[in-house]
């Protein structure tokens, strides 16, 4: 393909890309080539390199050897500001918004020509000029704060455009949307790509892919394995060239058996970190062996549900048992202790320790105990074996157990959390998104490790926005809708449409109400 | 050309090495500029700076001397700083500790006690006494979440004036700033007290309290490195919300470790009166807590580096204390702190050189 093009059609392209890591070569002579009005997947398992390469396009990291040219021009990137000046935005995984300021100053901030007093009125046009032109629906004067993700997201690539860039990457932008939030971010790329912009993309939904996408470039461990048009892949031969081996999409599972009551949620009220209610009188109990899905547009309360499971938020009123033991607004020990497993959605904010290693990450909720520890002192010689088999167990790809958790790759690090959480044979998990990030070959093993742990008879309580994923888990599918459960439903793929239309709010389910 | 400030994403681990090195060094200079204005020879004065700190056995002692205070002090800081508590009233805490020794000395225990239990009472008070003072804007950041920086540092003020009633007023001995002398048995050993079986001892002034001050920052060395409660100092320092999740009660730690760092900014105190002053009197500190502060950074927390670092910043004070005029050791440390974080500040940048014309340079 590289050759085929010539040098004027190309937007990028990158040659003999090489960056170390201590202890892991993340790029190992990557060539990578970028048409002008393309869209251009990068994929590859977790730790593959994509966000490296990524970064190095983005100046953020220099690499050791390679060379970059843009429009068939040689460039030296030092800096994201050299890289947004060459015309190149990356939208990263974290945002960078402040929170207290409104879209356009968010937008505007760190540009140079902007004056010290800003005509608000005018900058307001002409940021939602361009937030028009490219179908993003969002009000330049909402303050970020005010914002869903998706819509900080969109705040992000507005930002990009209106430092005028022509090539936009974005690191895995779908793994935080909804399925209508992507279907407008698409909607989005169309028109950038239309206007002669080019877009690389990032993800493990190899459906997305093959849907947004003109190429697809497969890196693995380090090294461009393959490098197709997306119009003639399927699905499963990108798995294949991603893993190296076939992997199932739905796995398959024996009829649940289902014990006595684990979890039980009686009328829980509860408010969100605005102030305002996030659960209203909720109940729902889950019993062992079973998996309980829940299905619900993001916002309508199902984290802050998750949160209040495990001692993470007050209820302001309501009860929650455990085995039939109260853990209302008890401490996070009392339910940890009670068997609980908690795979939070917010895996650098609150789910690790960025700064420690990956060691102290593993231990966090075993350490108390023996045989890490005894009475006041920690078994060094048996936490470092400890964490040792969790990772080589997890498969998480770290140079070292000392390694610090933050230098681990998205995927790996979720895969460290799974790791803590899993292996104490928890009585119920609870799992937010347990395969965020995740490549497709790790993505099944969570869902294998999942379906083990409900035959073992642990309660779970899986929070999803991947209908495939909740249907394919899920014995029980609840939906909910602005804090209450509105229905429940068979994990049927008949039963789709009236899925949606419970998570919308417009339906009443036809088959049984909410437990309680 | 261009000068560019840029970002570093990586900051290497020599790298903050090498600044303090740079930064100590660059203040020396700095502080040599100042002392050449003052219209001394800033080699002349250096040289006799160090040799009077660290060449005879008495100006070692000194050192020694002037250096536990800061020990003790330094590592109190050190627990708080961990957690990312930022407790800079240990000055405070410190003169409580030492009232709480003095009351102790002076006025709770009989003068015929014997010496161990007298210095063994006076210790726990030291402690009690600075833990108790640490408590307060502990509590305030736990239960409140008031900013400790002020807190700390206000409590300080409110400290010197409690002790300055005490001394002028129910403790004075005959209206002076200053208590009756302790009773023999509230001292700590001194080298000198030991002169007659060994008479190489004698007039070194070197006391326990230095001892004391060693065993304490073995003893944290190995808490931070294999304690529970270590593990969640660090834990709560690097993330708070994942302390949260691991099931650690963060209040009922902020407090702890508020008053672990109070109490041995307190044993500094009871450490300086018990085997210095030996009576509780007007500023006998001259800011070791503050310079504590200085000392935990330098040593990058870590309980036996500031052993050392304690120990040379005793020369300074005692080298600055022979050399006139008098303000040149806190005007050193003051360049020395000014440095260090400006150092530390720009590890995180590098800078480079480019054409005007063109940001992207080919
Ligand atoms: N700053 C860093 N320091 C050390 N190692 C790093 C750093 N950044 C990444 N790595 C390592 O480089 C490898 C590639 O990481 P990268 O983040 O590029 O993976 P990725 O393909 O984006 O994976 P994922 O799909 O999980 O996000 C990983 O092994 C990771 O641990
Ligand atoms: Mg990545």
């Amino acid at each position: 393909m590289t050759q085929s093009k010539t040098n004027e059609t190309l937007a990028l392209d990158m040659r003999g890309i090489v960056k170390e890591f201590p202890g892991v070569l993340a790029n190992d002579d990557v060539d990578f080539t970028l048409c002008q009005g393309e869209i251009h997947a990068l994929l590859g398992e977790n730790g593959a390199g994509k966000s490296t390469l990524m970064n190095v396009l983005s100046g953020l990291y220099r690499p050791e050897a390679g060379e970059i040219y843009l429009y068939g021009e040689k460039v030296e990137l030092h800096s994201p500001r050299d890289a947004i000046d060459a015309g190149i935005g990356m939208v990263h995984q974290h945002f960078m918004l402040v929170p207290t300021l409104s879209v356009a100053e968010n937008v505007v901030l760190g540009d140079p020509s902007v004056s010290y007093i800003i005509n608000y009125e005018e900058l307001d046009k002409q940021i939602g000029d361009i937030a028009e032109q490219f179908g993003l629906d969002i009000d330049p004067k909402a303050k970020i704060w005010q914002l869903s993700v998706g819509e900080q997201q969109r705040v992000e690539i507005l930002k990009m455009l209106y430092q005028g860039a022509k090539i936009l990457i974005l690191d895995e932008p779908t793994a935080v949307l909804t399925p209508q939030e992507v279907t407008e971010l698409f909607k989005t790329l169309r028109e950038m790509t239309a206007s002669g912009r080019s877009v690389i993309f990032i993800s493990h939904k190899l459906d997305e892919v093959l849907e947004i996408s003109d190429r697809v470039t497969v890196l693995r461990r380090g090294k461009v394995s393959a490098e197709v048009v997306s119009a003639e892949t399927t699905k499963a031969g990108l798995a294949k060239t991603m893993v190296g081996r076939e992997v199932i999409f739905r796995i398959e599972k024996k009829q649940s058996e289902p014990g006595g009551v684990v979890l039980e949620i009686d009328k829980v009220n509860a408010l969100n970190d605005r102030g305002l209610p996030a659960l209203r009188n909720l109940s729902l109990s889950i019993r062992s062996g079973e998996v309980v899905g829940i299905a619900g547009v993001a916002g309508n309360g199902q984290t802050e549900l998750a949160a209040v499971i495990n001692g993470m938020r007050e209820v302001e009123s309501g009860r929650i048992l455990l085995n039939g033991v109260d853990i209302t607004n008890k401490p996070a020990t009392i339910s940890i202790d009670a068997g609980m497993a908690y795979i939070p959605a917010d895996r650098t904010g609150v789910g690790s320790a960025p700064s420690l290693s990956v060691e102290d990450n593993v231990i966090m909720k075993a350490y108390r105990k023996p045989p890490l520890s005894h009475g006041w002192s920690l078994d060094l010689k048996e936490i470092a074996r400890y964490a040792t088999d969790l990772v080589k167990r997890f498969n998480v790809k770290t140079p070292s157990i000392k390694t610090q958790s933050r230098l681990l790759s998205g995927g790996n690090l979720q895969k460290m959390i799974l790791a803590r959480e899993l292996s104490r044979e928890p009585v119920a998990i609870t799992a937010v998104y347990p395969s965020r990030g995740l490549d497709a070959g790790a993505t099944e093993d969570v869902h294998e490790r999942l379906i083990e742990e409900r035959d073992r008879g642990a309660a779970i309580f899986l929070v999803s926005e991947d209908l495939d994923e909740l249907l394919s888990l899920s014995d029980r599918i609840a939906v909910i809708y602005e804090g209450q459960i509105v229905g429940e439903v068979p994990p049927d793929d008949d039963r789709i449409e009236e899925i949606g239309l419970l998570m919308a709010g417009t339906a009443v389910a036809s088959s049984s109400p909410a437990a309680g | 050309m261009q000068l560019k400030v840029e970002r570093r994403l990586e900051v290497p681990g020599w790298m903050s090495l090498l600044a303090i090195i740079v930064a100590v060094i660059a203040a020396l200079f700095i502080g040599g500029i100042l002392l050449a204005y003052g219209g001394l020879n800033p080699v002349v004065a250096y040289k006799q700076m160090f040799k009077i700190a660290f060449t005879d056995k008495y100006s070692l002692s000194d050192t020694l001397v002037k250096a536990t205070p800061l020990l003790l002090a330094s590592l109190g800081v050190t627990v708080a700083f961990r957690m990312k508590l930022w407790n800079i009233g240990a000055e405070g805490q410190l003169l409580i500790g030492a009232w709480g020794a003095t009351l102790v000395a002076l006025f709770l225990l009989p003068k015929d006690t014997s010496r161990p239990v007298m210095l063994l009472v006076m210790v726990i008070a030291g402690f009690i006494g600075g833990g108790l003072w640490g408590l307060i804007p502990g509590v305030l950041k736990a239960y409140l979440n008031v900013n400790e920086i002020i807190t700390s540092l206000m409590l300080t003020y409110v400290a010197v004036f409690f002790n300055n009633y005490f001394i002028y007023g129910p403790w004075s001995a005959g209206g002076f700033g200053l208590t009756a002398q302790f009773p023999k048995s509230a001292w700590f050993p001194r080298l000198l007290d030991y002169a007659d079986p060994y008479p190489y001892f004698r007039g070194m002034t070197a006391h326990t309290g230095f001892l004391l001050g060693v065993l304490v920052a073995f003893i944290l060395y190995a808490l931070f490195k294999r304690s529970q409660w270590g593990y969640k100092t660090k834990l709560i320092g690097d993330n708070p919300n994942a302390a949260r999740f691991a099931g650690i009660n963060i209040r009922r730690q902020i407090m702890l470790a508020f008053l672990i760092s109070g109490g041995l900014a307190g044993l500094a105190g009871m450490s300086e009166v018990a085997g210095v002053v030996h009576r509780l009197q007007e500023s006998f500190s001259p800011g070791y807590g503050f310079t504590a502060i200085i000392v935990a950074w330098l040593a990058n927390l870590n309980p036996l580096l500031v052993i050392i670092v304690a120990y040379l910043f005793g020369g300074l004070l005692v080298g600055g204390d022979a050399i006139q005029p008098a303000g040149i050791p806190l005007m050193i440390q003051g360049i020395i702190m000014f440095c260090v974080i400006s150092a530390s500040l720009l590890t995180r940048y590098r800078v480079r050189f480019v054409r005007k014309d063109k940001v992207i340079s080919t």
